[in-house]
């Protein structure tokens, strides 16, 4: 049976979900969607604009990869949900990853801004996506607003860092009801591989692939991680224990005490 | 509104029958029909405003070393190929026109604004050693001793030598005037169609109901290239409009010396450049936005460059801001030009320059000079072919069927 992950009602074989911004060339970044294996990814809105020749959005439709528009560059509730409706005009499609910063230089998101917008756009209709602080409170209060997944952050927008606070990342897992996304942070395979680890349903990322050296070639590198960090959480890791334990048991052992 | 053709009225008039068409009069335009021209071709040109488009809102800086990316190291040899031809190009081009075109070889300081910006700048001068380019690494201290109103914060810089600068506007008045001298003729109109028959382009229909044939069309119409009616589908991958809004400044005599050179920052992750011009203007570019054909100047993208230039240089300030603009770059698919024959016969491609279309002008124009005189494209510049993309079906060039 495929081991498969479900989303606002859809299905997806792929558990890492692609963000665009920073691509060197669109052809670079076909690369390394290609490479990603990746369903879903996501475009600002703000951004780009439908219906140009040759553009992003063109690129995605020849690939047959969903399009799911954030709200990026939107610092109060009102523009986020304004952009909301806008790409679901223009793109048809009502699915949003809702992103209301606090200000330019962490990108953080607004926790106050953010719920306000995330219960206005459940309430007309929208499959909301918050991309969310690793507050395990706040993400408590978005899946109760009737958001279809929570998003928190291993680390600011672009930054690189990984999962700084994994703690509160295996919070939010154990306390929710819906798909955790690890949203932003992750720098190399080992950050995305974690994330799973730690129970996360996907992971979606942009900067790490789209601003290394060779995209593809990470593209590739975060889609065995994640895959990786998928197969590890549901094996069930061993305990951790400070002295060693030979693997080549004598003949007396076999129970596991 | 009818302009007044460039027509020279005694020796050797311009026959009915060009050799060569060349649609769109930017720069790249310009420069080829010019260099086609001192070939012995018999060349018209189609625009309906010569020079007023990207080549006018550009910043005119020809900077291969500071515009190196990683994965793109074949267009890098163009860049620097067409780098080593300024010099020349521009002697010739001001003989010929007896005007000016502003070329100035004052080199590119490269600097860093946080350590996050510091770690970016590191890793281009470890990408300008790897490719064996020549750039210096230096303290805050040692580029604010080159460029004394750099802000004390810049914390270290890449002195690039041989990243210069040209005047574009200069440089399209120049190649005017060059064209007049080649007697190519030049028509202010705005071409309504490509005029295709038998699978072969063969010319143009004007707005004003002209028509115009030759035995080879070339394309050159920037980000308008492949939104000519009448272009075959798939005749060549897809050019969209990069938006870039820019700013220019201008610099009092009383504030004279203001920058020695070009700047050009990382300020927490966005990039700014400012660049100053001998009869004291300053350039502040760019942004990069994918907007379609929207030109307009927004609050934010302005906002955005005055905020990163006058963390780099707050004495920015006290200027007169002078325009702002936003013009639309050309881009293909890996940010490469797409130079010589399309999948069209009769057709040359002279397009998607991105954002290197003044660098690329020199070795575009004598590359697209020789394949219209003798078929073949000089050795320095192939593996730009408009069919480089395949006709793999994924490849989103065959998108270009349906758009």
């Amino acid at each position: 049976m495929p081991d498969t992950f479900e989303l606002g009602g859809k299905s997806f074989t792929s558990r890492l979900i692609m963000g665009t911004g920073g691509a060197p060339s669109l052809s670079a970044l076909e690369d390394a969607l290609l490479a990603s294996g990746t369903q879903l990814t996501t475009v600002a809105l703000r951004r780009v604009t439908p219906g140009t020749a040759g553009s992003i959005l063109d690129l995605l439709n020849t690939l047959k990869i969903a399009v799911l528009p954030n709200t990026a560059g939107c610092h109060t509730a009102r523009e986020a949900v304004r952009t909301a409706r806008l790409a679901r005009d223009a793109l048809l499609t009502d699915w949003v990853k809702l992103e209301v910063v606090a200000d330019e230089d962490t990108l953080l998101p607004d926790p106050v801004e953010l719920l306000d917008a995330a219960q206005t756009l459940v309430a007309d209709g929208f499959t909301v996506l918050p991309y969310t602080n690793d507050d395990p409170v706040l993400a408590r209060r978005l899946e109760q607003a009737g958001c279809a997944a929570v998003m928190p952050l291993g680390a600011p927008i672009g930054s690189g860092l990984g999962i700084r606070n994994p703690h509160n990342l295996e919070l939010i897992v154990r306390g929710a009801g819906v798909p955790v996304i690890l949203d932003a942070g992750i720098g190399t395979a080992s950050d995305a591989a974690l994330a799973m680890e730690l129970g996360c349903s996907a992971v979606l990322l942009a900067s790490a692939v789209t601003r290394a050296q060779e995209p593809a070639r990470m593209a590739a590198a975060m889609r065995h991680a994640v895959t990786a960090g998928r197969l590890a959480h549901l094996a069930g890791r061993i305990p951790q224990r400070f002295h060693a334990r030979a693997s080549s048991p004598g003949l007396a052992e076999s129970p596991a005490f | 509104m009818e302009a007044p053709e460039t027509t020279i009225p005694h020796a050797r008039p311009a026959p009915a029958r060009p050799d060569a068409i060349v649609v769109g009069g930017g720069l790249i335009g310009l420069a080829v029909a010019w260099r086609a021209a001192q070939r012995g071709l018999h060349v018209a040109l189609v625009d309906p405003e010569p020079g007023s488009g990207a080549s006018h809102a550009a910043a005119g800086m020809l900077a291969p070393a500071t515009e190196a990316h990683y994965g793109e190291e074949r267009l890098l040899r163009l860049n620097l190929a067409s780098a080593r031809r300024y010099p020349d190009f521009v002697a010739e081009l001001e003989g010929v026109s007896g005007t000016p075109a502003g070329y100035t070889a004052r080199g590119t300081l490269a600097v860093a604004f946080d350590s996050g910006d510091r770690a970016v700048l590191a890793d281009l001068a470890a990408f300008h050693q790897r490719l064996g380019l020549d750039s210096e690494p230096l303290s805050g201290r040692e580029c604010r001793s080159l460029e004394p109103l750099l802000s004390p914060d810049v914390q270290s810089g890449l002195h690039v030598r041989g990243d210069h600068q040209i005047d574009n506007r200069m440089l399209v008045a120049a190649l005017l005037t060059a064209l007049t001298r080649e007697h190519v003729t030049v028509h202010r109109e705005r071409v309504a169609e490509l005029l295709v028959e038998h699978d072969v382009a063969i010319g143009v229909r004007l707005a004003d109901g002209r028509t115009l044939h030759a035995d080879r069309v070339v394309l050159a119409a920037g980000c308008q290239s492949t939104s000519i009616p009448g272009l075959p589908p798939g005749a060549l991958p897809p050019i969209r409009p990069v938006k870039g809004q820019i700013l220019r400044l201008s610099v009092p005599a009383s504030a004279v010396p203001f920058l020695g050179r070009a700047v050009r920052g990382v300020v927490r992750g966005r990039q700014v450049y400012l660049v100053p011009r001998e009869h004291g203007e300053l350039v502040v570019g760019a942004t990069v936005e994918e907007q379609g054909f929207d030109t307009q100047v927004t609050a934010g993208g302005v906002y955005e460059l005055l905020r990163a230039a006058h963390g780099l240089v707050p004495d920015i300030g006290e200027l007169p801001l002078t325009e702002v603009r936003a013009g639309l770059r050309p881009g293909s698919p890996d940010n490469a030009p797409l130079l010589g024959p399309t999948a069209l016969p009769g057709l040359v491609a002279a397009t998607g320059h991105f954002r290197n279309g003044v660098l690329l002008t020199p070795i575009t124009a004598d590359a697209i000079a020789e394949c219209l005189v003798s078929g073949q494209m000089p050795e320095d510049a192939q593996g730009f072919e408009p069919q480089r993309f395949g006709n793999e079906p994924r490849r989103f060039s065959k998108k270009a069927a349906l758009a």
